[in-house]
């Protein structure tokens, strides 16, 4: 620790830390543009000159080291004077359309300009025009407006770890851009919006719909990953203009994924549901709440048998929705309650966790030294978690994926392509690499399994690592075999000494199991005495009545054509929906209209257990109602003791007592079943639901519906498959997948295994066939 | 991806050109390529008479498994390397401080005047470029211009005249 004197105020401070980081720390203001406390330093922009003793010149405070009795003057007349002069040279190009800015208002250049600057101009000649380039729909660009900071450049060098923008030219002709005209492709590409101290770099959605000073500003929590980010919801007339990052070093840090910055889009589709409505002899007709309310109660008494009621929940719902689901549920006398809706294996019921987890903390995984991870396309499922992988390869961790897809990644790491019944054979070879035997099922493919180098190579990775870490995704959880692959991760990671974690798909994945929206288990993951039917039996063995809170048929399900089919035998099908859809109102009887994100209070749980509360933003769209208050009343309709709740941090706080001490806990149970329900003779469908096709909000942002992660769906086959199909790119292929059929083209991918087909979910034109993975034939159309 | 994937590197460019690279490669530790990447644009647009494609410069980061933007940088950083085609003699007139105070400004009146192009532009024949440039480390022989790889120092229009009727 050195001591230094700023403005004559004493501070301690960390030698070898840089000054601004030491002034900043004490609340001493400093200008700046191109400093970032997240970013490498490039002091280009001189705007924090400062005065310190014995310099000759003024110092940069963000490339200045402190040293032990530096004495630093930031107010001096020679630091203003050259704060003055760097804000001149910085204003000479910079154009006056501050009141066509979007940036106007919330402009550090501005802010600046008023602390420092002069308030005329001495520059009389030509300033520099930069035509704009279209860098795609998410970011709007005015070059002209740029002051050559290269926040953004070094932000896709060393966070987005895609190095898509650079400073062109020279001298006066330097422009920052793409060179070409390229959008920009990372997953976290819009935080350079924040980024931007000026205009250059805007919101394109948000473009010219509203100034800063109208903006109310709210807290709330990312809804469509299981990191839970926290997020600032800047709000007009009831209504999400945008949205941008909070900061939270220990989950999100300052950045925010494009997912969870632009799909407030979704909340103003037009399918938007506003109105309950009833089908009355096939026609759909808007009615009141009441009307709708106790049509539905009516309709699930008449059904009477508990066992004949299903209620499957989507695992974006908040803890207070999936709790009340449950138990308005199991009030009905039926333990028929689901949230996995994109699992189909569920062998490991009841020797899996009850409160499986991360297994670390969110900031933890960046000081990783090796980590596995099976079945996941982390960049795309987990943006967030993805970054911080990224920056523990990038310190040097040795990385392994274990897929069915090569995955562009933005650091280097070992991929393991193979099928899905390759999977586990792989895994099983890591296991065998580090001498486990395994017990069950585990033990009869360990047993098969060969060592080979690859496998040799990631056990030797996971054990010398001091700290390691073996993780499952979404697609391993998506995986017909998913219970040997659990079982196996958990014993490769108990062999190796390395942290077992699951990287949990939605906002409230690990919270739906606390909530016990689970048929063998209660709130506050307690086992069932009587067990329900898990949530691919519910749909094999159709139930009479089926209630569905935010899962949309034909898009959320594991196998969307056995969803058809049992919702469309039932009785009586009430939706608790905030958007409608054909799938959706073919399949339901009664749709409720409920409150969407930023619209409802409530709580999740992310991926590293913590809880995150938040309170509704705005009112709900129409005549939406939070989804808590719509099941609160279907209890209170249907006669149920101790529905009587106000409010949704009293739901919260039941639940929470009901969870006193219950820790998070990712031990493994034995499972006895090792056939592999992966292994087809024909093409295996690889069903990945891509990032933009995750929840009924994302599926409907109109912007990230044109970026390049949201294609259209296809049949993406390896070149070598294909000509064994007799398929050519660009084709168009019927694909038939438990006899039925669907109609895409046919596009050429290397990234895909042989003997694999890839066929996304969530995506139209697949809502007709069946399992996310499951065999496949493929015919020239 | 950060760099532009490519299945086989001997793909790109042909023999003599990725020797001559490799050979700039090789003066630098093996985990420094891209500091070979000066060179390699400069074997590159020669071979290309004289001037850099954006394929071109995709190949160059490709071969080098640099960032494409990380090679559009120094591309359009340097004069040295043009983007769009130029003549087959590219005569560059230094209109710097010693050359301007020798008269560059004939020099230059008296090469447009002669092939009826502006600074910037080629002739319709494609045989002449003219390019305003800055010092070029001449200024004992002010004014100067440099065609091609050859200095001409001391001009006047008649030994100008002189010079291109020279050329081919």
């Amino acid at each position: 620790m050195v001591t230094i004197e700023v403005n004559g105020r004493e501070l301690k401070a960390k030698a070898g830390d840089m000054l601004i980081e030491v002034t900043d720390e004490a609340g001493i203001d400093i200008p700046r543009f191109c400093y970032h406390k997240k970013l490498s330093i490039s002091a280009s922009c001189r705007q924090c000159l400062v005065e310190v003793k014995n310099a000759p010149k003024p110092l940069p405070a963000c490339a200045t080291p402190v040293m032990e009795g530096m004495k630093v003057f930031t107010r001096s007349p020679l630091a203003l004077a050259a704060q003055k002069g760097t804000m001149e040279f910085l204003l000479i190009n910079h154009p006056l359309d501050c009141p066509i800015c979007d940036q106007g208002g919330e402009c550090e250049l501005q802010d600046v300009a008023v602390a420092c600057g002069s308030d005329a101009s001495r520059f009389v000649e030509g300033k520099r025009v930069v035509p704009a380039k279209n860098i795609g729909p998410l970011i709007a660009t005015e070059m002209t407006r740029c002051i050559h900071c290269t926040r953004c450049v070094r932000f896709g060098e060393e966070i987005a770890g895609i190095r898509e923008m650079g400073a062109t030219g020279r001298g006066e002709h330097m422009v920052i851009g793409t060179y070409i005209e390229k959008s920009i492709d990372s997953e976290l590409s819009g935080n350079i919006i924040d980024l931007c101290p000026v205009g250059a770099l805007t919101s394109k959605p948000f473009r010219f719909s509203a100034r800063a000073w109208e903006l109310t500003q709210v807290e709330g929590v990312a809804p469509h990953d299981s990191v839970g980010s926290n997020l600032h919801l800047h709000l007009r007339s009831n209504k999400v203009m945008r949205v941008a990052p909070k900061d939270n070093e220990s989950i999100n840090e300052c950045w925010i994924s494009d997912r969870d910055r632009f799909s407030y889009q979704g909340l103003y589709s037009d399918d938007r549901l506003t109105v309950p409505k009833i089908k009355q002899s096939g026609e759909w007709q808007d009615v009141t709440w009441e009307v709708a309310l106790d049509m539905a109660a009516a309709g699930l008494q008449e059904i009477g048998e508990g066992e004949q009621i299903a209620t499957l929940v989507s695992p974006s719902s908040t803890l207070e929705e999936l709790y009340l689901a449950q138990k308005v549920t199991r009030g009905l006398g039926s333990n028929n309650i689901d949230y996995r809706l994109r699992q189909g294996d569920f062998r490991l019921d009841g020797a899996e966790p009850a409160f499986s987890w991360l297994g670390l903390k969110i900031s933890e995984i960046e000081n990783l030294n090796a980590a596995l991870l099976v079945g996941s396309n982390t960049r795309k499922e987990q943006p967030i978690l993805a970054h911080n992988l990224r920056k523990a390869a990038v310190s040097g961790a040795k990385v392994h994926f274990i897929n069915p897809l090569q995955l562009e990644l933005n650091y280097t790491a070992g991929q393991q392509l193979t099928t899905p019944a390759g999977m586990v054979q792989s895994l099983a070879a890591v296991a065998k690499a580090l001498g486990a035997t395994g017990e069950g099922a585990a033990a009869k493919v360990i047993d098969k399994a060969v060592a080979d180098d690859d496998a040799k190579a990631i056990a030797s990775a996971l054990k010398d690592a001091d700290k390691a870490a073996v993780m499952l995704g979404n697609i391993a959880a998506a995986h017909p075999d998913y219970s040997i692959l659990c079982v196996l991760a958990s014993v490769v990671a108990n062999a190796s000494g390395a942290t077992f974690g699951f990287l949990a798909e939605a906002a409230n994945s690990v919270g739906a199991r606390l909530a016990g929206a689970m048929p063998h288990l209660l709130p506050g993951a307690k086992v069932a005495a009587e067990k329900g039917l898990d949530v691919m039996k519910l749909q094999k063995l159709p139930r009479k009545g089926y209630l569905l809170l935010g899962a949309e048929p034909g898009y959320d399900f594991w196998d969307a054509g056995l969803t058809r089919n049992a919702l469309e035998s039932a009785d009586l099908v009430v939706a608790l929906n905030t958007h409608t859809s054909p799938a959706l109102e073919a399949a339901a009887d009664i749709m409720l209209p409920i409150a969407a994100f930023a619209e409802t209070s409530g709580t999740y749980v992310n991926t590293a257990g913590e809880w995150q509360s938040f309170r509704g933003a705005v009112k709900p769209l129409g005549e939406a109602r939070p989804a808590w208050k719509v099941l609160r009343v279907l209890g209170n309709l249907l006669d149920q003791e101790d529905c009587e709740y106000t409010s949704s941090e009293q739901v919260r706080d039941e639940l929470a007592s009901l969870c006193e001490g219950v820790m998070p806990d990712n031990s493994v149970g034995k499972t006895e079943s090792a056939d592999l329900q992966s292994a087809v003779d024909g093409l295996i469908r690889i069903g990945d639901v891509p990032p933009y096709a995750l929840d009924s909000l994302v599926r409907r942002a109109s912007a990230l519906q044109q970026t390049k992660d949201a294609a259209p769906a296809a049949i993406c086959i390896n070149a070598e498959e294909a000509k064994k199909a007799g398929l050519a790119d660009c084709d168009s292929a019927v694909v038939t997948q438990d006899g039925r059929e669907a109609t895409l083209p046919v596009s050429i991918d290397a990234n895909i295994p042989d003997g694999c087909v890839r066929i996304s979910a969530g995506l139209a034109g697949t809502e007709t066939l069946g399992a996310q993975f499951g065999e496949v034939t493929l015919e020239k159309a | 991806m950060n760099t532009i994937e490519v299945n086989n590197k001997a793909d790109i460019f042909s023999t003599e050109i990725r020797g001559e690279i490799d050979q700039w490669v090789a003066k630098y530790p093996a985990d420094w390529k891209q500091s070979a990447v000066m060179a390699a644009l400069r074997i590159v647009q020669d071979a290309n008479g004289g001037w850099l494609t954006t394929e071109l410069m995709n190949d160059v980061a490709a071969y080098l498994d640099m960032a494409p933007i990380a090679v559009y940088e120094v591309a359009t950083f340097y004069s040295m390397y043009e983007l769009k085609p130029v003549g087959k003699h590219k005569i560059c007139i230094c209109t710097n401080v010693s050359c301007m105070i020798n008269n560059s400004d004939r020099v230059v009146d008296h090469l447009e005047d002669r092939l009826g192009i502006k600074l910037g532009q080629t002739t319709e024949d494609g045989r002449f470029t003219l390019k305003e440039v800055e010092c070029l480390g001449a200024c004992g022989g002010a004014p100067m211009m440099q065609i091609g790889k050859q200095y001409y120092e001391n001009l006047t229009p008649e030994i100008i005249d002189s010079i291109l009727e020279g050329l081919e």
